[in-house]
């Protein structure tokens, strides 16, 4: 008589939305940095546009080096908008549909004129604060998770792998702190 | 970067930027809940993401190189992304770590959630102008220890 083998976790607890969703858009977030690259052989981040938007406004002299960048850097980001527009109009929408992707259960979902949008749960101020620390870290920290995370660790650079290893564990240890303290959502 | 750059040099990273936010979208970067169900480990697809895309940068910057020169619409060489390593990556990084943490949601990821259509994410996007701009201001202050501007991403 075999015993049974005490069950491992299974693959739909560790991935309740499997793994597809996750996969194929990030390979559409790298070929979209892939297709800048290959353009400009410019390897672009996201975190930058925030300081470089501020050369607009701001005279102070750390954001000046940006200013040769900043046209260029809000055109990447309103595609970003824009990009995510049009996955909520088509796929988010049910207009396109695949296998490959997974709805999920995050609530939240609403209707404008037949398109699809979404919106968050999470507490405002988590958002706020959180986002202040965001702005401070990734530009103090050389980068975020694209520029660090997809660039960077795409370019094999041992100050990225080092960056996402220091802000994904740290990240981890503060979502668990925030649950424990019952913090929702 | 030149002054003189080609006319398809804006549409393509306008194009480029498209791709990224509908891929952000469809992987659900775009939403906080999501990220921060990986980060307690109720859902672990999300290093499916960044791995599925730094593959993807991977390649290009292993073989743009060896295919050509410089890039055809700024005359750029092709250069992978690497940042000279400080302490500033580590304290940065943690600073950066406790807020993702916090809210779930990072840079690129806010703007594609933006267009989604989450209005609430303009909490998250006023906090990172915020807090980019208290660094800029402070950096700007002790310049003397910061002078071997150091390019960021």
């Amino acid at each position: 008589m075999v015993a049974d083998p005490v069950p491992l976790v299974s693959a739909a607890e560790l991935f309740p939305n499997g793994v597809s969703r996750y996969a194929v858009g990030g390979l559409l977030v790298g070929l979209g940095a892939l297709v800048i690259y290959v353009g400009t052989g410019i390897p672009a981040g996201a975190s930058t546009f925030l300081e470089s938007t501020l050369s607009y406004v701001s005279g102070q002299s750390r954001f000046q080096r940006y200013v040769g960048s900043r046209d260029w850097r809000v055109l990447f980001t309103l595609g970003i908008v824009l990009g995510g527009t049009l996955f909520a109009a088509t796929v988010q929408s049910g207009v396109v549909t695949s296998s490959l992707y997974a709805a999920g259960s995050t609530d939240g979902l609403y209707d404008v004129g037949g398109v699809t949008l979404w919106s968050t749960s999470v507490q405002p101020w988590r958002l706020f604060l959180g986002g202040i620390l965001v702005g401070i870290g990734t530009r103090v920290g050389k980068g975020c998770t694209s520029g660090h995370g997809v660039c960077g660790v795409g370019s094999a650079s041992k100050t990225s792998l080092v960056g996402v290893a220091t802000f994904l564990t740290v990240a981890i240890g503060t979502a668990q702190v925030v649950a424990a303290l019952g913090v929702s959502p | 970067m030149s002054d003189d750059r080609h006319p398809l040099f804006e549409p393509l990273v306008l194009v480029g930027g498209v791709i990224f936010g509908f891929g952000l979208g469809f992987s659900h970067m775009a939403r906080p809940e999501v990220v921060l169900n990986f980060l307690t480990f109720e859902d672990l697809g999300l290093p499916f993401v960044m791995f599925g895309a730094a593959v993807v940068t991977g390649v290009g910057f292993a073989v743009m190189p060896r295919l050509r020169d410089a890039a055809p619409l700024t005359g750029s060489p092709y250069e992978r992304r690497l940042k000279s390593f400080d302490r500033n990556v580590l304290v940065g990084g943690a600073i950066f770590g406790v807020g993702w943490g916090l809210s779930g949601i990072c840079p690129g990821a806010a703007y594609a959630s933006l267009g989604v259509g989450n209005v609430t994410i303009l909490w998250a996007l006023a906090g990172m102008f915020l807090g980019a701009y208290a660094q800029g201001y402070w950096r700007s202050r002790s310049r003397t220890s910061d002078a071997a501007a150091t390019s960021a991403d």
